[in-house]
C-alpha cells in the first residue's frame, strides 16, 4: 500500500457552498480524511502544501486575470482535475454579467470603479484547462461528491447519470407540477442529481444542475409559451445558475 | 529601525479569501488594512430586471454558509414593498429554518475553524488526529442536527429551495417532525458539553469598548426580525438603516466598509446580540453561559467562541419550542400581486446583521438592490482590533504575531464570499 492520495481543494469566484459540501459530510468526513491526505484546503486547514495533487477539486468560475493565470498552475500539478458545481462547470450565476456592460455593472455597485479589476465574463474552468470530470449542481449533491471520491479512490469511473431530472421525478413518484398545475419546470432539460427536489416541494425545477445531455430546450420553451409564459419569463428561466451553459444560453437568446 | 515583512499567503479557515497588512513604525502599529479581494460578482447589478419572486433564490447564492440569512432578509424586504403580512405560523417556520442555519454555521466555525486556534492546530483534522477526535465527532453530530433541520424545512442544506415571498412552497406536517425532535434533544446535550469544552480554552486578555449593533425584538432573541438597536442609544426601524449607517469604498478592498453616519465603527454578530439581548436567551443557554464564566455582557472578542456555543444552544431550545408549538398554517404562502414600491428587510445572519433594500417596478421587476452583509459592517472593527491588540507582542517571534492576527480576524467568523476573498497577512515594519 502506497502513500495516501493527496487532495487539493481550490476556490475561484463562487459562494463556498460546494466545498462546504465536503465539510457537510458529517458521517463520512473522518473516514474520508482517513483515506486521503488533505494537502490543500484553506477553508478547513492552515496546512499549505503546494506540491502535486492526485485529486484537485475546483470550485468557482474564472472572473479575474489572476484566476485565469493560477488555474494553469493547478492543472500542471494535478493528476485529476475535477470541477465541482455550476460556477466551475458553466460559469455560475455571476455569468449573468457576460454580454452586459461590465463598466456599468462596476459603477452600479462600487463608488470607485478604478479600484475594481475584473474580466468582462465569468467562464467555466474547462474554457481554460482540460477537466477530467465534472460534478454538476448549485450546489453539488453530497451523495455525488462521496461517490466521486469513493470511485476515484477505487480507480473506477464515478456514476453520475446524465439523464433528465424528469426521470428522477417520475421515480420519486411526484405529481408533475407542469401537467397538474401549469407551473413552469425545467425538469425535462435539466441534468439529474438533486433527486427532483423542487417538484417534491410543489415548485418547478429551476435548473441548478444545468442542461442534461442533448437537452431539447426548444420543445420545452414552446410548451411553456403554450402555457402562457412570456418571452421574458422564458429568458429568465434559462438565465440563472447555469446561464452560460451553451444549451441554456442559446435558448435564452432565442427569447431575448 | 528594524525592517521586517511577515507574510501569510492566505488566511485559512475563513469562508473566502482576504489579505491583511499591518504597518509597524518604531515598534508601534501605525496602520492596519483588512483586504478583501474576493472577486466581485455584481449581484446588486444583475438583480436589476429580475422578477421579485426570484430574489430569495438568487441572493442565497451570495453565500453557501448562510444562504438562509439571505433568503430571510430578502423575503422580508419584498413583503414590505408589497404590503404583505405573513401569518404567525409562517414566521415561526422561518425562525425554525433559521435555527438550523445558526446551529450548522456556528458549529462549523466554532469547532472546525476557530477552536484549532486556541489549541494550536492547523485545522480540525489535525485536532482530531491528536487526541481530540471525540470533540470533533461531537461537533460533527451537532452540526449535522442543524443541517438536518435546514434540509427538512428547506429541501437541502445549501441553497434551500422551499422559501418564497409570502411564505413557503410546502409546509411540513406536524407528525413529520418526530425524528428531528429526537435529534435536537440529543444535540442540546452535546451542545452543553461543547460549551463547557470551549470554556476551558485560554483567552487573550483583550477587550475593547465596542459599539454593538443588532436587531432587537420585544419577545425574542435577535434572529428573524426586530428593530435595529445599539448600546449607545440607537433604536430605529429597519427601514431607517440608510439614515444611520453608510457604506464606503476603500482602495484596498473589494468589499464596501460600513460605518455609523458619524464615522464610528461598530460590531455586529454574536457579541453584540449577546450583550444587547441577554435577557431573551433560553434559560438553558443562560445557565451554560454562566457556567462558562460569561457575564451579562461580553467585550472580549476571543470569547466569541463560547458565545457561539451559547447561541447554538439557544437555537436548539428555540427550535424545540417551535416544533412543539407548531400548527400547520392554512396555506403555505400568502398570495400577492406585484406592485411598485420600496422595501427593506434585516435579519441576524450567524455572523451579524444582514440588511437588504429593493425598489420594485409595477410589474415586479427589480429596479435597484442594496445588500449590506455583516462582514462589510465588521471590517472596520476588525482593523481596529488588530491595531490595538498586537502592540504588546510585537517583540515576539513572527509566527506568534501572525497566528494571533489570524485568530483575531477569525473571532468575527468573517464571511468573505458574502462581503465580496485570499487573506494575506503582511507586516510592514517600514
Amino acid at each position: 500500500m502506497g502513500a495516501k492520495p493527496r487532495l487539493g481543494v481550490f476556490k475561484f469566484s463562487s459562494c463556498d457552498g460546494c466545498q462546504l459540501s465536503l465539510l457537510d459530510c458529517e458521517d463520512e468526513l473522518l473516514a474520508i480524511v482517513g483515506a486521503i491526505d488533505i494537502a490543500y484546503f484553506p477553508e478547513a486547514t492552515r496546512a499549505d502544501d503546494t506540491g502535486h495533487y492526485d485529486i484537485a477539486l475546483v470550485e468557482g468560475s474564472v472572473t479575474t486575470l489572476h484566476e485565469a493565470k493560477i488555474i494553469h498552475s493547478i492543472r500542471e500539478r494535478s493528476t485529476r482535475l475535477i470541477t465541482i458545481g455550476a460556477c466551475a462547470t458553466s460559469g455560475g450565476i455571476q455569468a449573468l454579467k457576460n454580454g452586459a456592460d461590465v463598466a456599468e455593472f462596476i459603477s452600479a455597485v462600487y463608488a470607485h470603479p478604478d479600484y475594481i479589476a475584473t474580466l468582462d465574463s465569468a467562464t467555466p474552468i474547462k474554457d481554460h484547462v482540460p477537466v477530467d470530470y465534472e460534478l454538476r449542481g448549485c450546489p453539488i449533491a453530497k451523495h455525488q461528491l462521496i461517490e466521486l471520491i469513493a470511485a476515484t479512490l477505487a480507480g473506477r469511473w464515478p456514476r453520475t447519470p446524465p439523464h433528465a431530472t424528469c426521470m428522477e421525478c417520475k421515480r420519486a413518484g411526484h405529481v408533475c407540477v407542469m401537467v397538474a398545475q401549469g407551473t413552469p419546470c425545467l425538469g425535462p432539460v435539466t441534468h439529474a442529481g438533486c433527486g427532483a427536489l423542487c417538484p417534491g416541494y410543489a415548485r418547478g425545477c429551476y435548473g441548478c444542475f444545468g442542461p442534461k445531455e442533448n437537452a431539447n430546450t426548444a420543445a420545452l420553451a414552446a410548451r411553456l409559451a403554450e402555457d402562457g409564459a412570456t418571452g421574458r419569463d422564458i429568458r429568465r428561466l434559462f438565465s440563472t445558475y447555469n446561464a452560460n451553459a451553451p444549451a441554456f444560453r442559446q435558448e435564452a437568446q432565442r427569447h431575448g | 529601525m528594524a525592517e521586517r515583512t511577515i507574510k501569510v499567503d492566505m488566511l485559512a479557515r475563513v469562508e473566502g479569501e482576504g489579505a491583511f497588512k499591518v504597518v509597524v513604525r518604531d515598534g508601534r502599529v501605525t496602520g492596519t488594512e483588512f483586504r478583501i479581494f474576493e472577486p466581485p460578482r455584481f449581484f446588486e447589478a444583475f438583480l436589476r430586471g429580475r422578477d421579485l419572486s426570484e430574489v430569495p433564490d438568487i441572493t442565497a447564492r451570495i453565500c453557501g454558509i448562510c444562504p438562509v440569512a439571505y433568503q430571510m432578509s430578502s423575503v422580508q424586504a419584498m413583503e414590505m414593498a408589497l404590503g404583505v403580512t405573513i401569518p404567525a405560523p409562517i414566521r415561526d417556520l422561518r425562525r425554525l429554518l433559521y435555527c438550523g442555519e445558526w446551529i450548522e454555521s456556528h458549529i462549523l466555525h466554532a469547532a472546525m475553524l476557530h477552536a484549532p486556534d486556541f489549541l494550536g492546530y492547523d485545522g480540525a483534522v489535525d485536532m482530531a488526529n491528536d487526541g481530540h477526535a471525540d470533540k470533533v465527532r461531537l461537533a460533527l453530530e451537532l452540526k449535522k442536527a442543524g443541517n438536518a433541520l435546514v434540509a427538512f424545512l428547506g429541501g437541502r442544506e445549501i441553497h434551500p429551495i422551499n422559501v418564497r415571498v409570502g411564505g413557503f412552497y410546502k409546509v411540513p406536517r406536524k407528525r413529520d417532525f418526530a425524528p428531528l425532535r429526537e435529534q435536537l434533544l440529543r444535540a442540546g446535550e452535546l451542545c452543553e458539553a461543547f460549551i463547557d469544552w470551549t470554556a476551558t480554552f485560554n483567552f487573550p486578555d483583550k477587550e475593547r469598548d465596542y459599539t454593538f449593533v443588532s436587531l432587537r425584538h420585544p419577545e425574542d432573541y435577535p434572529m428573524y426580525d426586530g428593530r435595529i438597536v445599539s448600546n449607545r442609544g440607537l433604536d430605529i426601524p429597519v427601514a431607517e438603516y440608510n439614515d444611520h449607517f453608510r457604506e464606503e469604498h476603500v482602495a484596498h478592498s473589494n468589499a464596501l466598509q460600513c460605518f455609523m453616519v458619524d464615522g464610528a465603527s461598530y460590531l455586529c454578530g454574536p457579541l453584540a446580540r449577546y450583550t444587547l439581548a441577554y435577557d431573551h436567551l433560553a434559560p438553558r443557554a443562560k445557565a451554560a453561559a454562566l457556567r462558562a464564566g460569561l457575564g451579562r455582557t461580553c467585550r472580549n472578542p476571543y470569547r466569541s467562541v463560547i458565545v457561539r456555543g451559547v447561541e447554538t444552544l439557544h437555537a436548539i431550545d428555540l427550535a424545540l419550542e417551535l416544533i412543539d408549538a407548531y400548527t400547520e398554517p392554512d396555506a403555505p404562502a400568502v398570495p400577492f400581486t406585484p406592485q411598485a414600491g420600496t422595501g427593506m428587510g434585516a435579519s441576524e445572519a450567524p455572523r451579524g446583521l444582514l440588511f437588504h433594500q429593493y425598489s420594485i417596478a409595477s410589474d415586479g421587476a427589480i429596479l435597484t438592490a442594496q445588500i449590506v452583509p455583516p462582514t462589510s459592517q465588521n471590517q472596520p472593527s476588525i482593523e481596529e482590533d488588530l491595531a490595538s491588540f498586537i502592540d504588546d507582542i510585537l517583540d515576539r517571534p513572527e509566527q506568534e504575531i501572525r497566528y494571533l492576527c489570524e485568530q483575531t480576524i477569525r473571532n468575527y467568523d468573517p464571511c468573505i464570499s458574502c462581503a465580496t476573498h485570499f487573506l494575506k497577512l503582511q507586516i510592514d515594519r517600514g
